[in-house]
């Protein structure tokens, strides 16, 4: 499944991060690699953009780049 | 001796920088770049000279701030690097670090927020880091101000002995042969371009243009460094970027995993998620939003700074008028007298008056910025900026721009991406500004009586309708190109540091008072000349004999097909140019009555189509001649400030011109 699927609370391991220049090095540079734990923290009143916890601090990304973040749920 | 202050957003750079330099500091002048960066002495150090980089997570060539960054470290050989990190969230600080390492220039890691760490039952072995990285690695607490003298001593140490990184080195397996081998290829290149080889290997696996270039290698050396990458990629099962951030985050993992004892949670982190569950609250995030905003402008426009404003203003009535005196006394020239009283006084001091409100204004804003709420804002509002092509982060600035356009400009400096910085800066004009007021104000009650408060907020909502068609053009025309990504730190909230807070608001005021003294008084010169003398250069008393009537009268045609071809309306909008306010004041004078009677006078000049064509005019040309001097600041160009005082123009008349002829024929 990908990131913007995940319900809020939730925590997942990343598996694959997609999409391509700029905005991949950014997710990329920020910590969101595969291997590491993401939770999904909340998701804006407006309903977008999302908020993740992960490597001990919080990171806000939109929902169509989230799309291109593959994750696994762990329990 | 020159140091470069480098870091990520959020890290306690800035605060760092206000501690080591004090009030001692100006912009940096970079060429051709509109990014903040400040240079300052660090106190007690004579001849040590420090840079204050853009915060940025990352050196890649994507913004501008990055690629300042990389410049200035590669071209300005700056003797040291003070690298600072938030020690509470290490592990994405450090990532920045080892490409800064890379450049093999000596260098002090300071752990930034330390006692932060302690208090939380954390610690971090500093020996430890220092051995892993290399580098010596300093506690510091840039808000306490403690272990600052200690970090300055270390740095100007290793940067006099030229003691550079001891490792550059934090790969293995696959990654490691691919940057050896190019390191190996390309080291020729490197040397002779002044790079240190191992950056540059790594810039060539990013692909970064600029460093391909600067390199000089040819064709046949490229072919063997893709050969090589792909190599890497097929070993590693992952592409070249992931490649690179998977080896920097597995080594500084490792680091961590022996150096660092982590809180469980930190008590910032657990009151920042807390403050977090009412301030981005699905429900109370907008309300609160907006009651925040309203008591800034309530206190702002209201309470305070309308307070020292008029103070402001009286002071300056007062010097005028005793100047006025001492000058009748000495027998000045009247002419000269005019220059000084009508010209300097009247005009820089209208201008003058903004100066409280804008340092008021800043000293809410800086609050609101370095406790970290406006990364909130940013979040909550993002999804209504998005469709114009912007990120939530335009949307303080271009609120501010309902109070004034001259504080809204300056604080687009926030925004990171330089796409974003010039449409908002375009856009925000649009939003109302507060000095408008007093024409709708006579208007609505000369032409709208039984409609006052609608036909306002019509207006109002007009603007803002505009502004978002403009916004629509822009995103899918000259801003076509991708939106910078959105992708932002929340960062843990803090109380902001007094000293931060009063350097911001002394920085604006002084970029507001050197404006108010070169752009600003050169302005209201000619506008005083073109008032006070009339074609055959004599000095007139009656302002309708004056040149700036003739050119009201040469430019009032244009406004024929707006439906006001009358010289008195057009002179107004042109004084209006120096403060919008003057509009009302210059038609009261011109009309010949006073501003009590002004209503019914409007009547003959204007017609219920016209009246709304002259005041959809006002709502949507240029901004005054203070928000263009921000606007010049702000681009870094004369001929841009110019372009798009114009544009606004050509768009007033436009919008004007349609809104005129639809009403004629409803009517």
């Amino acid at each position: 499944m990908t990131l913007n699927e995940m319900k809020t609370g939730e925590t997942g391991v990343i598996f694959s991060v997609g999409g391509d220049g700029e905005l991949r090095c950014r997710l990329l540079d920020m910590g969101l690699i595969p291997k590491t734990k993401v939770m999904i923290r909340k998701i804006a009143p407006l309903g977008d953009p999302l908020e993740l916890f992960l490597r001990g601090y919080e990171l806000t990304i939109r929902l169509e780049d989230a799309r291109k973040i593959e994750v696994r749920i762990s329990s | 001796m020159i140091l470069a202050l480098a870091g990520n957003q959020n890290s306690g750079k800035t605060t760092l920088f206000n501690q080591l330099t004090g009030s001692n500091q100006h912009a940096g002048n970079f060429p051709g770049v509109t990014v903040d960066s400040k240079i300052g002495e660090i106190k007690g150090h004579k001849g040590i000279k420090v840079v204050d980089l853009p915060g940025i997570y990352s050196i890649r060539p994507y913004s501008n701030e990055e690629i300042l960054t990389r410049d200035f470290l590669l071209n300005e050989n700056p003797d040291g690097i003070i690298n600072i990190v938030d020690a509470t969230n290490i592990e994405r600080n450090l990532y920045l670090t080892l490409q800064l390492l890379e450049m093999n220039i000596p260098m002090v890691l300071a752990l930034n927020m330390m006692d932060e760490v302690r208090n939380n039952s954390g610690t971090i072995d500093i020996n430890g880091m220092s051995e892993s990285l290399g580098i010596p690695v300093l506690p510091i607490s840039a808000s306490k101000n403690e272990g600052i003298e200690e970090l300055v001593a270390k740095i100007t140490e290793i940067s006099e002995k030229k003691r550079r990184p001891k490792r550059i080195d934090f790969c293995k397996g696959a990654m490691h042969r691919c940057i050896h081998a190019i390191t190996h290829l390309i080291e020729d290149h490197a040397l002779i371009a002044g790079i240190s080889p191992r950056f540059a290997a790594t810039k060539l696996i990013e692909n970064d243009p600029a460093i391909t270039e600067l390199l000089k290698i040819n064709d046949n050396e490229k072919d063997m460094v893709e050969h090589s990458v792909s190599e890497m990629e097929n070993e590693l099962g992952m592409d070249r970027n992931a490649a690179l951030a998977d080896m920097r985050y597995a080594f500084i993992e490792g680091v961590c995993a022996v150096t660092v004892v982590k809180p469980h949670e930190s008590k910032e982190h657990i009151r920042s998620v807390k403050i977090d569950n009412i301030l981005t609250n699905k429900y109370l995030a907008i309300p609160v939003f907006l009651c925040i905003m309203l008591l800034v402008f309530w206190l702002t426009f209201g309470l305070i700074g309308a307070f020292l404003s008029d103070m402001f203003s009286s002071l300056i009535d007062g010097a005028a008028s005793a100047v006025d005196v001492f000058l009748a006394d000495y027998g000045l020239n009247p002419i000269v007298h005019s220059l000084v009283i009508d010209g300097v006084f009247a005009g820089v001091g209208s201008v003058l008056g903004f100066l409280p409100i804008i340092v008021t204004l800043f000293f809410f804003l800086s609050i609101l910025e370095d406790s970290g709420y406006m990364a909130r804002v940013a979040f909550v509002m993002d999804k209504a900026l998005r469709k114009i092509g912007l990120s939530g982060r335009s949307f303080v600035p271009m609120l501010i721009g309902f109070g004034c356009s001259v504080p809204a400009i300056m604080a687009t400096r926030t925004l990171s991406s330089e796409r974003d910085r010039k449409m908002t800066i375009f856009l925000t004009p649009f939003m109302s500004c507060s000095a408008k007021l007093p024409i709708y104000a006579v208007f609505t009650a000369a032409f709208f009586r039984s409609h006052k408060a609608l036909v306002m907020i019509s207006l109002y909502i007009f603007g803002m309708l505009i502004g978002i068609i403009s916004g629509l053009v822009m995103s899918r025309t000259k801003y076509k190109g991708k939106p910078v990504p959105f992708v932002m730190e929340l960062p843990n909230y803090r109380i902001p540091s007094a000293k931060s807070v009063l350097l911001l608001m002394w920085d604006k005021a002084r970029d507001f008072l050197t404006r108010a003294f070169t752009v600003i008084f050169f302005a209201a010169i000619i506008i005083w000349f073109l008032q006070s003398f009339d074609l055959q250069f004599n000095f007139v008393e009656d302002s309708s004999q004056s040149l700036l009537s003739k050119v009201g009268t040469f430019i009032a045609p244009v406004f024929k097909p707006l439906g006001f071809n009358d010289w008195m309306a057009s002179t107004s909008l042109i004084t209006g140019f120096i403060a919008k306010e003057t509009v009302i004041s210059t038609l009261a004078v011109l009309t010949g009555s006073g501003t009590e009677s002004l209503g019914a006078v409007l009547g003959t000049i204007f017609t219920v189509p016209s009246a709304i064509s002259f005041l959809v005019f006002t709502l949507l040309y240029t901004p005054c001649v203070a928000a263009i001097a921000a606007v010049k600041r702000e681009l870094n160009s004369g001929f841009r400030a110019a372009v798009f005082a114009f544009t606004q123009c050509a768009i007033a008349w436009a919008v004007s011109f349609i809104v005129y002829n639809v009403i004629r024929f409803m009517i």
